[in-house]
């Protein structure tokens, strides 16, 4: 069979990694506007919901029961259903609308009536809609910190690293259960350690998540998981009133809690009952909403790859997160399981979320390397947190996080794994050492920490789970060994919890531990000049890459003793015979030194020379200082060369065959590639020079293409000529040079 | 919203669910061993409070939440992970979840949690999701 080259090609490519599936409804292989989805209605009598979404009360599945009796404002329900679905659409995109007067209406709708508000909206619309209805006006960002050795010291260590780079919030989990309170504690110290304020939680089965936050060790709980059928529900071990009473559970001890829904998880149970994807999900976030949740995880979370298998999946995507917005709950919006093999693909589902903004841009950015994400693979990872930093300085848009430095990173790495050694030190647990400390400190994975006997540890962790101890002996360790400030903070987050005003809806501590939420930082965007932007203090520190250079360092290294060969001797004259006139630019050799790519302007000059004179011919040097523009120097030279042919040579090395009667900005042959540009370059510029002025056949010189140079050194370029151009004189004619040199013929 | 957050202004009327004002939560207090656990937990009088925020916000299901979370300040740790299984599907019988919400009113004074057991008691029946 013939094989095109290219096809063969592309096979290979990331993007070809991935598995595409037609929709198949009967499946539930569709992530919206199944044929089987129903028609908004609503029907109440005597205050009753008797009729939704097209089934009657009495063929009500416990969730329409639920949804009916918790969830919907019974009170706009008339209103909010006769609203036509594209006019909420409309006022989702429109600035001029404030969220307000959406979230009123919203709360009346039934899941048919918000699934189908998405059906007019495209991924533009659902961003701006995104944009508005966020209910905190600051985004965020959360973490996971995992590792496959369920290292303390490394999760301690990673814990802080992530609160310094800004996380509001880290997610643990496990590998061994049992292991659940150390890994629960090493990410309470270790993020007390980076920032105060950073709320923590361990993903883990309910009742022992549940255990944790009683012993203080987490303060939100997020995976409380719920579906969009019942029979899932059930399959799930749960019923609408056993989450919403796990709500109330935590909350009584004053530890927020967020319900984890997402597309695609009905349809990988088997049981999505012929129902779109987002309908579905529509269902369980008003299962949510009704169960007093103040927030909820989706964006299809780990089943991420399902939806993206389906067109139009990265839209639903986006459309859940909206519709959970639009119900004033609080997003962490996905952007947390391995999504895509391509990291074109991935960067671009992730913009849908992070242009608009959300509570959590990521609900788990993965902290760490992928190979230590016990939650399947971050989307993101530890490897890309400089492309992320970098994101965000180039579209001035807050992604939560920060960029840090190396000596920051390695000092807040080993303070945060010191004090998880203090604590096990004072609790009792099994040692851990200080080579395990250095390893830690200057590790990036797993895979950088010596062995630990797991046995003894496991032991230790489950009489910790079993005995008294709890979050106030972890305080008193870490004053007890210097730790003062880690306790302060571990202490102040207790008070927190007895103040309980992190459960309000989208509750964070900002970088003063102040509490930031949508009841005292609620989102006012409409439009230009509102909402949330960085500036001040926030976007400097966006800006303050380690990576970004100041100017002054990019011409530096080009400066250097002018040429004392080169002699200025008079004003440049119109010449005769076969001759090529050398033009140079304004700096040459005087207030720079060396080209872009490090060559001495010296031996550039002797190379050109070099070159003319092995086809017997002699150049003339002058200095052009009315522009610094290449073509114009050579343009310059040519009209005074008497043959016509001249070499325009800018100080960045940048340089041109021109001929008298060209136009100006044409010529014979160009070189703007100065960097790839060699000695022997400039010998061969010099000989194609004289053989033009000979009028012998000439093959253009070759020259290496490197697409990158531009790329690497764009800012080099702009610097070095604006260099030149300070050199410019406009009124000053060209001078003639004498360059003390004889060619070694 | 004037009184929220009440972190900052109910500092010094804020008490914790053992009844220590807030002010007392020092690392001194710590330190000398004076502190247990039960000291860093929230009222139910403080839970309430922030019920009535959430409603005022716009909020009436976390409102709700909240005071059923306020009810059960009292009930133990184990208590509660006990209620929570009996909720879970075909854990309990009719007859349980009513005892339960009946138990919970009389103890604890939990009369919002009460009906919401009883609520799901009924869907439950309706549902087939009793134990069998």
């Amino acid at each position: 069979m013939e094989r095109s080259k290219r096809f063969d090609l592309l096979a290979r490519r990331d993007i070809n990694k991935e598995t595409y599936v037609e929709p198949w409804p009967e499946a539930g292989l569709i992530v919206a506007d199944s044929p089987y989805d129903p028609q908004p209605s609503l029907s109440i009598e005597d205050g009753r919901v008797v009729e939704m979404d097209g089934v009657h009360q009495r063929d009500f599945d416990a969730l329409d029961i639920f949804i009916a009796s918790q969830a919907l404002d019974l009170e706009t329900a008339e209103e909010a259903m006769s609203l036509p679905s594209k006019e909420y659409a409309r006022m989702l995109a429109d600035i001029n609308v404030p969220r307000e007067a959406i979230a009123r209406l919203i709360a009346g709708c039934t899941p048919a009536k918000l699934t189908d508000i998405i059906r007019h909206m495209n991924v533009l619309e659902m961003m701006m809609g995104l944009a508005k209805m966020r209910i905190r006006r600051t985004p965020a960002n959360q973490a996971h910190v995992t590792n496959w050795r369920e290292h303390p010291a490394l999760l301690a260590a990673d814990a802080a690293e992530a609160a310094l780079r800004g996380f509001a919030e880290v997610e643990t989990t496990v590998r061994v259960a049992r292991f659940a309170p150390f890994n629960a504690l090493a990410i309470l110290v270790g993020t007390q350690t980076g920032r105060g304020g950073v709320l923590t939680q361990c993903s883990v089965e309910e009742a022992l998540g549940l255990r944790l936050a009683m012993k203080g060790l987490t303060s939100y709980a997020e995976t409380l998981s719920v579906y969009g059928t019942e029979k899932t529900f059930v399959d799930g071990d749960d019923t609408p009133w056993s989450k919403a009473f796990l709500a109330s559970a935590y909350a009584s001890r004053g530890v927020k809690i967020r319900f984890t829904s997402g597309t695609g998880s009905e349809a990988l149970m088997g049981r999505a009952e012929q129902k779109s994807m987002l309908y579905l999900e529509a269902r369980c976030l008003l299962v949510v909403k009704g169960a007093g949740s103040q927030g909820v995880q989706n964006g299809s979370i780990s089943c991420i790859a399902l939806p993206e298998a389906l067109p139009g999946g990265v839209r639903a995507v986006l459309a859940e997160n909206l519709l959970a917005s639009m119900l004033g709950l609080e997003v962490a919006a996905g952007n947390d399981a391995l999504a895509s093999h391509s990291s074109i693909r991935k960067s671009a589902k992730l913009m849908l979320q992070f242009i608009p903004g959300a509570d959590f841009i990521f609900s788990g950015y993965s902290a760490i390397p992928k190979r230590d994400n016990l939650f399947g693979g971050g989307n993101f990872d530890a490897e890309d947190f400089d492309d992320y930093n970098v994101l965000q300085r180039d579209m001035q848009i807050d992604g939560g996080v920060r960029p840090i430095t190396e000596a920051e990173a390695l000092s807040i790495r080993r303070k945060g794994a010191r004090a998880i050694q203090a604590v096990y030190r004072e609790l009792g647990l099994p040692d851990i050492t200080d080579e395990e400390i250095d390893a830690a400190a200057a590790a990036h994975g797993s895979d950088d920490m010596p062995e630990r006997d797991i046995a003894p540890d496991l032991e230790a962790a489950d009489a910790f789970m079993a005995g008294d101890d709890d979050f106030v002996a972890v305080i008193r360790a870490l004053q007890k060994t210097g730790f003062a400030d880690v306790a302060d903070n571990i202490l102040e987050m207790g008070r927190q919890r007895i103040a309980a005003d992190y459960l309000q809806p989208s509750a964070i501590f900002d970088a003063d531990f102040k509490v930031q939420s949508a009841i005292n930082d609620g989102n006012d965007y409409t439009g230009p000049g509102s909402g949330y932007r960085p500036a001040g203090a926030r976007w400097r520190e966006m800006q303050a890459i380690p990576q970004a250079k100041s100017p002054e360092g990019f011409v530096d290294p080009h400066i250097g003793e002018p040429l004392s060969r080169l002699v200025e001797i008079g004003p440049a004259a119109k010449g005769a015979g076969r001759e090529v006139v050398l033009a140079l630019g304004p700096a040459f050799g005087t207030a720079l030194a060396t080209t872009i790519g490090g060559l001495d302007h010296d031996d550039v000059l002797e190379a050109i020379l070099t070159g003319v004179a092995e086809e017997g011919l002699i150049a003339r040097v002058i200095r052009v200082y009315h522009s610094s523009d290449c073509a114009a120097i050579g343009y310059v030279g040519a009209r005074l060369s008497g043959s016509g042919i001249g070499i325009g040579l800018q100080s960045r090395g940048t340089a041109v065959i021109h001929q008298k009667d060209l136009a100006p900005l044409n010529n014979l042959e160009l070189f703007p590639q100065s960097p790839s540009l060699t000695l022997g370059t400039y010998e061969d510029i010099g000989r194609n020079a004289a053989r033009y002025a000979l009028s012998a056949p000439t093959v253009p010189v070759a020259v290496e293409i490197d697409n990158g140079a531009r790329l690497r050194l764009i800012v080099k370029t702009a610097l070095l000529h604006r260099r030149e151009t300070d050199e410019v004189c406009p009124d000053r004619p060209p001078m003639e040079l004498r360059f003390d040199w004889e060619p070694e013929l | 919203m004037t009184e929220y957050p009440l972190r900052d202004s109910k500092a010094d009327e804020l008490i914790t669910h053992s009844g220590r004002p807030l002010s007392d939560i020092t690392a001194d207090a710590i330190d000398a061993g004076e502190l247990t656990g039960e000291d860093l937990r929230t009222h139910a009088d403080t839970l309430r409070q922030q019920a009535q925020i959430a409603r005022q916000g716009g909020y009436p299901q976390l409102a709700a939440n909240l005071q059923r979370a306020a009810e059960l300040t009292d009930v133990p740790n184990e208590e509660l992970l006990k209620i929570y299984e009996l909720l879970r599907p075909e854990r309990a019988s009719f007859e349980e979840l009513a005892r339960l919400a009946d138990y919970l009113e009389d103890t604890y004074d939990a009369a919002e949690n009460a009906a919401f057991i009883k609520d799901a008691a009924a869907v439950y029946r309706e549902r087939n999701l009793l134990r069998r």
